[in-house]
């Protein structure tokens, strides 16, 4: 299991989009590929955008398929955060 | 190109300024105003702002300016910005709670360090911050990753006292909405560009639905529905293409997919903007939590979706 703290790499507001597909190519996609689970620790993020979200998960439902959903956990996110998260598992799902 | 700084130009307001633009001979700018008072939109000075970018300053006349209001632009940087002498001298106090000045975004490690200096400097609450935050970021990416713009974004934003409304003008001079979408639809003007590229799901960048690992498609409709939640006026134009959503006019809150089910007006014979225009008023007198605005988007967002798939379906054949 990795855990990666997000407030480390993008601050209090996630929207830098360049900084999320980092994550997703340097930590996520490998520790999926070595079979971990990974923990996204959303403590500290007041705000994320879409944007963001997008760029950090869409490509890993469309690769993995949504069974990659089974092994991704969102830590710590606040309310703002967990409906954005849904917003675009639902529709990455929905766009199957 | 001659741009005309009228008596006042606010979104409800801007069409007769954005019909007087002339985009004729774009290697000089002229610039005139109304005599006696401006009172005008952060999104009008962001236009002026960038036309001025594209030209060499010597190619810019800008009549004396004799409304009493002409602080205003030089506090809001107008003059620094085109590189020209205003002859105003401005005592500078401090911006916070007040207005962002004309400000220009080329990359996204200065839109990250923008984003995280504004946010104080308008001393917002929380419930307000959130949709303001979102608003700015994501317009400003679309600049950075699509509109191909050398200079790319530009804009202002201020706090106006007596409607308790943040105006926030983000501008650009790169390709346009039609150039953008058209790489992947084939929209047959600006107008109808403007509204695919406000319909959920849709992105110039590939027809897939849910987008490339890096567009979704959504950053226009999130704005859109943030305006409609909080019956705030938002427009676009581009090219040829003016899309204005009007305010809402009644208390049911409803989202549409299809923006030429909102309350808008739309034109597409307006004077060529070679780039993008957004105007939004945010008013913070009727902004609902952010969260009741994401559930209804995840809502409008999935239904959108399960409709364009339908319409892909193939239909059985009865003989």
């Amino acid at each position: 299991m990795i855990d990666v703290k997000l407030v480390n790499f993008v601050g209090g507001f996630a929207e830098n989009k360049d900084i999320a597909r980092d994550i997703r190519l340097s930590k996520i996609i490998p520790a999926l590929d070595e079979g971990k689970t990974v923990v996204l620790d959303f403590g500290g993020i007041d705000s994320a955008t879409q944007s963001f979200v997008h760029a950090l998960i869409s490509d890993l439902i469309r690769e993995y398929g949504n069974e990659v959903l089974e092994k991704i956990s969102f830590k710590s996110c606040n309310e703002t955060v967990k409906k954005i998260i849904t917003i675009v598992v639902d529709y990455m799902q929905e766009s199957d | 190109m001659k741009i005309h700084l009228p008596n006042s130009a606010f979104l409800g307001n801007i069409d007769p300024f954005l019909r007087s633009f002339d985009p004729s001979e774009p290697d000089k700018l002229v610039i005139t105003s109304n005599k006696n008072w401006i009172s005008i939109h952060p999104v009008v000075l962001s236009m002026v702002a960038a036309l001025g970018l594209t030209v060499d300053s010597s190619c810019i006349t800008c009549e004396s300016l004799e409304a009493k209001s002409r602080h205003y632009l030089e506090r809001m940087g107008l003059f620094k910005f085109l590189k020209i002498q205003s002859g105003i001298a401005v005592v500078e106090h401090e911006p916070a709670g007040r207005f962002i000045p004309l400000t220009q975004i080329k990359d996204s490690e200065t839109l990250t360090k923008f984003v995280t200096e504004m946010m104080p400097l308008l001393h917002l609450e929380p419930k307000h911050a959130d949709p303001i935050r979102h608003i700015v970021t994501e317009l400003v990416r679309n600049v950075i990753e699509h509109s191909l713009s050398h200079y790319g974004a530009i804009l202002s934003a201020q706090y106006f006292k007596k409607t308790n409304t943040i105006r926030i003008g983000v501008v650009d001079t790169g390709v346009g909405i039609w150039a953008t979408i058209n790489n992947a639809y084939r929209p047959k003007n600006d107008i109808e560009a403007i509204r695919l590229a406000l319909t959920p799901g849709i992105t110039g960048t590939t027809r897939r639905e849910g987008g490339t690992e890096f567009n979704a498609g959504a950053g226009l409709f999130f704005i859109k529905s943030i305006a409609t939640v909080n019956r705030d006026f938002f427009m676009i134009y581009s090219g040829k293409g003016m899309f204005k959503l009007l305010k809402r006019d009644t208390n049911s809150i409803r989202l549409h997919a299809d923006p030429s089910k909102d309350r808008h007006s739309e034109h597409n014979d307006y004077p060529f903007w070679q780039g993008t225009v957004v105007g939004v008023d945010i008013s913070l007198n009727t902004t609902e939590e952010f969260s009741l605005l994401l559930d209804l988007i995840d809502k409008v967002y999935k239904e959108a979706i399960k409709e364009r798939k339908k319409e892909r379906y193939k239909k059985p054949i009865f003989v």
